[in-house]
């Protein structure tokens, strides 16, 4: 691969805001304030950054304000004086993966020293059927949106299918929830600190057959942001450098219905091979994973799909406690998108500070032992783009 | 969505008109006007499909879009049309009685409404054969 020429990269700070619904603060109080942290915790100022990559997904529909990267910068103090270059990257809900992988390319080809990713939604200044449009604009909307697809419907319709082939059941989707619930309660930005019962989730409203209200993520105000660098020179930021040891992207067909296979997200495969094959590991070598569980089916088919157990077994493998804190490969130690919450551009760079932390080992209740490798899995829409970066302790 | 922009889609939506490559023999519905396999080398057509097909998987919209909540709760399905292509739309009936694997055959309904006015749009749902 052409990436045996380019340089290493290492994150040297990171910052998440509180998610939730934050009607005190606005889009720009909450993307200035996960900069600074980022900065801050990277011991870095805006003279010493090349530049910045903003995933936002739709600024123009949840507070009517595009050129989002021109006003990230300007708010953030970079703009008037330093003129600091600042990009926003779109990809629906993976465009805070997105905005990392440019981030990444800008430092690995040594275009850029010090970079900053971040990612930035502010969901409820909106009522919740704009917010579903908003959201349901990620899918083909002449072709599926049209004709009355919802989002959860579309991953209703991917539930349905694989609980027919594979036996999965309403009780093992709920597990996802119950645990992701349970782990948020140990993240203090998570959105939601209450942990649930299955019970709970198989009584809440039908959203779309199978899926429940609980088996969703929630609508999120959030931004996270990170800093990188040449992994050379991380050391004089940080005493633990997190290093990329691979970002790779892959996409499939807008439209869930001209997928190879419903139950199968073949771009969240291919991209995991292509980060396999960078980093030249296995799903065995990888100590935890966030994945994006934006419905409790998506972490069934994620955690198949990226290799940590065979098609089918997911719910399975999740009833036994297999991806638990403490089990053979913990998933969403952050609380996922569900109980975390999903301030969809900012999810993919959440993703990565929770690895990060965790590689840290600065992750508090919820600290994964031992943690040396760790992976994000950030999904746009129902599969048409799919971001799998592979970090490590060591370089 | 626009009137024009529906319009422009009009014959393909009410007649179930799609294209298929001359070249690989592959059917697309929605209509695609340049083929996956073969790109620029495909010989790309309309084909009116006579619509029967088979659900491949449904769920029952209970929360539904703007434009749709006076349906609910409706089947929303991937049908599978003989002859090959996969599409998304409405099954006309009772949630209780739709399965995988059933077979259908197209209607013409009334799909939705968007927009302030309340523009009605219509188009091909499927019903039980
Ligand atoms: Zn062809």
């Amino acid at each position: 691969m052409k990436v045996l020429v380019m340089r290493d990269v290492a994150i040297i700070g990171v910052y998440n805001t509180k998610f939730g619904e934050m009607w005190d603060r606005s889009f720009r109080d909450i993307f200035v304030e996960a900069g600074v942290g980022a900065l801050e915790d990277a011991g870095v100022s805006g003279e010493d950054i090349g530049g910045l990559y903003v995933g936002n997904m739709s600024g123009g529909q949840f507070v009517e304000q595009e050129h989002i990267g021109a006003l990230i910068a300007d708010y953030s103090g970079l703009s008037r004086n330093l003129h600091l270059p600042s990009t926003r990257v779109e990809a629906a809900c993976a465009s805070g993966g997105l905005a990392l992988r440019q981030a990444i390319f800008a430092v690995a080809s040594g275009y850029q020293d010090i970079t900053v990713a971040g990612g930035v939604e502010k969901m409820t200044d909106v009522s919740t059927s704009i917010a579903s449009s908003a959201l349901a604009a990620a899918a083909d909307h002449e072709w599926e949106g049209m004709m009355g697809a919802t989002f959860p419907g579309l991953y209703a319709m991917i539930a349905r299918l694989h609980m027919h082939k594979y036996r999965t059941t309403s009780e093992q989707l709920a597990e996802v929830a119950v645990k992701n619930h349970y782990n948020g309660s140990m993240n203090p930005i998570a959105q939601y600190q209450n942990r649930i019962t299955v019970d709970a989730v198989l009584k809440s409203i039908m959203v779309a057959d199978p899926l429940h209200i609980f088996d969703c993520s929630p609508i999120t105000d959030g931004a996270s942001a990170l800093v990188v660098a040449p992994a050379d020179i991380a050391h004089k930021y940080t005493d633990t450098p997190i290093y990329i040891k691979a970002t790779a992207q892959a996409n499939d067909t807008i439209a869930l219905h001209d997928r190879r296979d419903i139950t199968t997200l073949d771009a969240t495969v291919i991209a995991a091979k292509r980060a396999y094959e960078m980093s030249a590991l296995t799903p065995n070598d990888i100590d935890l994973v966030e994945v994006h569980d934006c419905f409790t089916i998506a972490e069934i088919c994620a955690i198949e799909d990226l290799g940590f157990t065979k098609k089918g077994e997911g719910g399975k493998i999740t009833e036994e406690g297999e991806t638990a804190i403490g089990g053979r490969i913990p998933v969403n130690t952050s609380g996922g998108l569900k109980a975390c919450g999903h301030p969809v551009g900012a999810t993919g760079i959440k993703q990565t500070v929770e690895i990060t932390h965790q590689l840290r080992g600065e992750a508090g209740k919820r600290q994964v032992d031992g943690a040396e490798i760790g992976m994000t899995h950030n999904v746009g829409g129902s599969g048409a783009t799919a971001v799998v970066h592979i970090l490590s302790r060591n370089r | 969505m626009t009137v024009a922009r529906f319009w422009r889609k009009q014959v393909h939506r009410y007649n179930l008109v799609g294209t298929h490559c001359n070249e690989c023999g592959e059917y697309f519905y929605p209509p695609r006007n340049m083929c996956p396999t073969c790109r620029r080398d495909g010989k790309i057509e309309p084909h009116k499909f006579n619509g029967a097909g088979e659900v491949v998987t449904y769920t029952v919209i209970r929360t539904a879009a703007e434009g749709f909540v006076h349906q609910t709760p409706f089947v929303l399905a991937i049908v599978k049309l003989d002859e090959g292509p996969q599409l998304t739309s409405q099954i006309v009936c009772d949630p209780e009685v739709a399965y995988i694997g059933m077979k259908v055959k197209p209607v013409f309904r009334r799909i939705g409404q968007s927009g302030e006015r309340d523009i009605i749009h219509y188009g091909t749902k499927f019903v039980p054969v």
